[in-house]
């Protein structure tokens, strides 16, 4: 079996971001940046197929500038067996490659990579649109699986779990397929020294946006990016006594 | 303009989210129908014709929408949405499973999450964990929107009578079944639905003293959150986990506790009317934006506050 997953280069989910100055976008100068935390969930969830037999390849695809290279290396140091960058200047975070353009794009590297099944976030931190799964499964015309927090393989089938809100469902969905991550599916490994090493050796391929024929111009335009109104809090109470006649009394939220 | 909303619902009753997303259907102005799918959609149906605002409820009455499956939903509506100019559905886990997959199918580019309508192409939405609001325009003709229900004040529940119609759609392009569904075995409300959260963090030590937390949560009729730190240190199930890559909760009261206040935590908690921090270093960054802000040791301070609350 040969699984694909679609990961991205994101803020790190620590820190404090700034909306530029001019509301254009956010300022991404000199922040730290990672792999989406439930693009990291869904490659360790790949390793760990391929570790329990079930998958004989695991191959990462990301869409961005030069530096996500990064990103794939971490995702080969965690555990998978090659990278494809599809390269592009076009800004990934906002107003710029959306997730249907993504999706339109990873279409066409599964027609090209034929992966028995495909493994990927259920949303990116930074646009938080959660789409690009649904989008790519209802594109190739396969069964979804989102929101996962486990997955039982089975010959042409899967079995996976979904976190929905408040509880928990268990559907069944056809192979090839796709299915998107939650946070409860696993806990990401720390990848090893020489697995990072080993890693940098691994099958990078680089391919342009004009490969598969898809418009990463946005359809929907940015106006403006702004930091919510800041809270206004700060204020003290001194004792538990205080504090409830403040709740009852003042905020009215107990009675 | 003709608007469709996906309405959610569970058996017998509508999802309490809808009278959200019908309050920002109306923004839009225009005819608004709503779907219902499912089994034995009479007592949904009649609750739903009686919402203010709404034209038509459209029942798909059919045991193939039962569990409400991205690709059969999508095979039902795809084909309503020649008619409609604008689809909307709740951005609860119903309708971010739903919506992308139809969005695609009509090729265009969803629009996720909306707080508020500014015009009929125009709208805000969180980013970045609610870091940030984007104001964004669509160049769509046909919009596919999910709304945040916290959002939008609901509209009335009663008022309205809509008549009742029914329609029936295609197979599904791909293949899912439904196995099971194993509801939250809690008495507690549900986390992003609940008036009251009270939430532990590292402070809190251990899953033994966490007791102590839910002890709090129970006397107020809350439910429990943690923050990441806590879920990390195994106190709690990750499911319990308010922030960034949690859950996110807008109560009426959350009260911090041990909780020093990282940003992720933030992003998933902020938007709570108001906000209580206990917690014995001062230095703690939840005070900043705490209403009320208690620096003691919370050992001392929560047996105290359940006892007397």
């Amino acid at each position: 079996m040969k699984i694909l997953v679609p990961v991205k280069r994101v803020v790190d989910y620590n820190v404090k971001v700034r909306a530029k100055s001019d509301g254009s976008g956010i300022d991404l100068a000199n922040v730290k940046m990672s792999l989406n935390p439930f693009d990291e969930i869904a490659v360790e969830e790949a390793v760990r197929l391929k570790e329990a037999g079930k998958c004989d390849e695991i191959i990462v695809v990301t869409i961005g500038p030069e530096k996500a290279q990064e990103q794939l290396r971490t995702a080969m140091a965690i555990g998978a067996d090659r990278g494809i960058l599809v390269k592009t200047d076009t800004p990934i975070d906002l107003g710029g490659v959306e997730p249907l353009a993504v999706a339109k794009t990873l279409k066409a590297i599964v027609e090209n990579e034929k992966p028995d099944l495909v493994i990927m976030g259920k949303q990116s931190i930074d646009d938080d649109s959660n789409q690009t799964g649904q989008m790519l499964s209802a594109l190739l015309g396969w069964a979804q699986a989102t929101f996962a927090s486990e997955i039982k393989l089975d010959g042409d089938s899967a079995t996976v779990t979904r976190e929905i809100d408040g509880g928990l469902e268990t559907i069944k969905i056809a192979l090839p397929g796709i299915i998107t991550t939650d946070l409860r599916l696993n806990e990401p490994r720390y990848a090893s020294l020489p697995n990072i090493m080993k890693a940098k050796k691994k099958q990078l391929d680089i391919m342009d946006p004009s490969d598969f024929g898809v418009s990463y111009d946005p359809k929907v335009k940015i106006l403006n990016v702004s930091e919510p109104p800041a809270r206004t809090g700060g204020g003290k109470v001194s004792s538990v006594d205080e504090l409830i006649d403040k709740l009852k009394n003042e905020a009215k939220v107990i009675s | 303009m003709k608007i469709l909303v996906i309405a959610e619902h569970h058996g017998t009753e509508l999802a309490t989210n809808t009278l959200n997303v019908v309050a920002a259907a109306k923004k839009f102005g225009g005819d608004i129908d709503l779907l219902l799918a499912g089994s034995n959609l009479s007592d949904v149906a009649a609750q739903a014709a009686k919402i203010d605002g709404i034209s038509k409820v459209k029942t798909a009455e059919s045991a193939d929408y039962d569990h409400h499956l991205a690709e059969s939903m999508a095979a039902l509506i795809v084909p309503m949405a020649a008619d409609y100019d604008i689809l909307l559905a709740p951005s609860s886990t119903f309708g971010k499973n739903i919506t992308p997959r139809i969005a695609a199918l009509l090729d265009v580019q969803q629009i996720s999450d909306i707080i508020s309508v500014e015009s009929n192409d125009t709208f805000t939405r969180p980013v970045y964990g609610g870091q940030a609001i984007a104001k964004v325009q669509t160049s769509d003709s046909k919009l596919v929107i999910t709304v945040r229900p916290t959002g939008f004040d609901p509209v009335n529940a009663e008022g309205g009578s809509a008549a009742i119609e029914s329609v029936s759609g295609g197979a599904p392009d791909a293949k899912s079944e439904f196995v099971s569904l194993k509801e939250a075995e809690s008495d507690r409300p549900e986390l992003t639905s609940a008036n009251i959260v009270v939430s532990g963090g590292r402070g809190v030590g251990s899953a033994e003293n966490f007791k102590m937390i839910e002890a709090l949560a129970d006397k107020l009729g809350a439910a429990v959150g943690a923050s990441r730190a806590a879920v990390d240190a195994g106190y709690v199930p990750n499911d319990w986990q308010v922030g960034q890559t949690g859950k996110i909760v807008a109560p009426q009261l959350y009260i911090a506790i041990g909780i020093s206040g990282a940003i992720q935590h933030l992003a998933g908690m902020k938007d709570s009317k108001y906000i209580v921090a206990i917690n014995k270093d001062e230095e703690a960054p939840i005070f900043q934006v705490a209403d009320y802000g208690l620096v003691a040791d919370l050992f001392d301070t929560v047996p105290e506050l359940t006892e007397k609350i």
